[in-house]
């Protein structure tokens, strides 16, 4: 589903005066199958983010390629990548939601967005949306909220959230386009243990239920151990390994708060 | 010695209704129409400044240095009295909107430059990985957002316009001030008229700073501090 194929990327450092450059990712190969969950682990800087990057072309490598269903983002042109783009969910650390928008708006504007895209309305003729259309996305957008358990806080706006119900309504909008890969770059890293167990029991749903495969950056080996299949490993920018990870008790460790309370409390450690 | 002034409440009164005239005919006009042109101007500006073009970024950026390092007396005086010397003869009214929107995109181009530069990357990015071009991320991602933080800086260059429309009584234009000076001359009451039109500007730009809280507060409404 996902390939790559010695991959390397460096960064030119755009003050520098001599071509100074930063090697983020060396010579990485690895393939991610369909409805896996492949976590990616290492420091802070062995170069997650920028592998992560790759799969929906943020950045392009400088040798070696990307591909994705058999498609190499980087050699589309740019109306091309942008249409596969949106095949490819994609949530952050930091939420990105638009704080003057509600959170029904918020997810569906990749729908309003991929409306406003189709057909004449491109070359600006004829109508820009079709008859029904703003409707039928906002249902489609409560659907995903209801999904991730938001539907009640619809009509707030991202600043009325927590860290956790904000990083859900992220996964919303990521996942309103049916996309079959959800990258997510550090999603819970800026979050508290609880919010954080909310947002990977949503993903562990996500693969359930939709079978969407999900590359999962983190360095909270915890997380990744808990909801991961495999978990590359990179130092340096160099991948030094592929865990499998032991699928035992894994997915326990994100059972709702007062299921683990009550499990610990009781003293029910299995 | 500082004499006791003996208002003369008459002239007051017969000269209010004038001197606001000018205000609502004359300064009010010809500062949304400059403040609007500027803004346009300012907003390409930006734009070429954040373009990545390093002919467009030099043009922009020179012609920032240029406006921002020169008097806007100096600049008036170059369209009204300068130009009809190439062959270029503008009314007194345009020349004055021409200058200020001039002067008003050079300062706003560097505010609005820096709200863009203030979005969180995050946001571009938020609106790539949902298909958007650059452009429709910039129109609808960026700019909402930039537009916000740009308010009151904006806010404060629109109060100074209204406040430097009086230039244009220089090159005749009939405005709040320009009315001011008629009147102080025919009458000789200069400090009466003086300090009327003084009020009526200050009342202006109250009014003004009052808008500017309420617009701060509803576009605050949804920002978490
Ligand atoms: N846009 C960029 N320009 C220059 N260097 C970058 C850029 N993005 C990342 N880097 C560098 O590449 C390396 C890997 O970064 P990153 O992929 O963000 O690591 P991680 O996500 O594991 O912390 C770091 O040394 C970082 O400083
Ligand atoms: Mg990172």
């Amino acid at each position: 589903m996902i390939e790559f194929d010695q991959v390397t990327k460096s960064y030119t450092q755009p003050g520098a005066r001599r071509a100074g450059s930063v090697h983020a990712l060396h010579e990485v190969s690895l393939s991610v199958g369909e409805s896996e969950i492949f976590g990616v682990v290492g420091e802070s800087g062995s170069g997650k983010s920028t592998l992560l990057r790759m799969v929906n072309a943020l950045e392009l490598p400088s040798s070696g390629a990307v591909t994705v269903n058999g498609v190499n983002l980087a050699a589309l042109r740019p109306r091309d990548r942008r249409a596969q783009r949106r095949r490819i969910g994609m949530v952050f650390q930091q939420f990105n939601l638009l704080a003057n928008k509600t959170v029904l708006a918020n997810v569906a504007l990749p729908l309003n967005l991929h409306q406003r895209l189709g057909g004449l309305a491109e070359r600006g003729l004829g109508p820009r949306r079709r008859p029904g259309a703003e409707a039928a996305s906002a249902d489609r957008a409560r659907e995903m909220l209801d999904f991730v358990n938001m539907g009640a806080q619809a009509s707030k706006h991202p600043a009325q959230l927590s860290g956790g119900e904000k990083q859900r309504v992220a996964i919303a909008r990521a996942l309103v386009n049916e996309p079959d890969i959800l990258l997510c770059d550090e999603p819970t890293s800026s979050l508290d243990s609880q919010h954080t167990d909310e947002v990977m029991a949503t993903l562990l749903r996500v693969r359930a239920e939709m079978g969407t495969s999900i590359l999962l950056v983190s360095h909270e080996l915890d997380v990744i151990r808990g909801a991961c299949d495999r978990a590359a490993i990179l130092e340096s920018g160099r991948l030094t390994g592929i865990a499998e990870i032991a699928r035992l008790q894994a997915r326990e460790s994100f059972d709702s708060y007062s299921e683990r309370a009550r499990k610990y409390l009781e003293g029910d450690q299995e | 010695m500082m004499e006791l002034p003996d208002i003369d409440w008459q002239l007051a009164i017969d000269s209010f209704w004038p001197l606001l005239r000018g205000g609502l005919t004359g300064t009010i006009p010809l500062t949304l129409v400059s403040f609007t042109l500027g803004l346009v101007l300012a907003l390409v500006l930006a734009l070429m400044r954040i373009s990545g073009n390093r002919l467009f970024s030099g043009i922009a950026r020179a012609y920032i240095s240029v406006i921002r390092g020169t008097p806007l007396l100096v600049q008036l005086f170059v369209i009204f009295y300068g130009l009809p010397s190439v062959g270029l003869t503008i009314d007194p009214w345009p020349s004055a909107a021409i200058a200020f929107s001039m002067n008003v995109g050079g300062y706003a181009a560097e505010v609005i430059r820096a709200a863009i530069l203030s979005v969180p990357k995050g946001q571009w990015e938020a609106g790539y990985t949902i298909g958007m071009s650059r452009n429709q991320a910039l129109r609808r991602l960026i700019l909402p957002q930039a537009a916000r933080v740009s308010v009151p800086p904006l806010s404060n260059t629109f109060i100074s316009l209204v406040k430097d429309t009086s230039l244009a009584s220089l090159i005749l234009v009939t405005e709040l001030f320009r009315v001011a000076q008629e009147i102080a001359a025919f009458s000789q009451e200069f400090m009466l008229i003086y300090v009327e039109a003084a009020m009526i500007y200050w009342v202006f730009c109250l009014v003004l700073s009052t808008v500017q809280d309420r617009l701060e507060r509803r576009l605050d409404r949804y920002v978490a501090h």
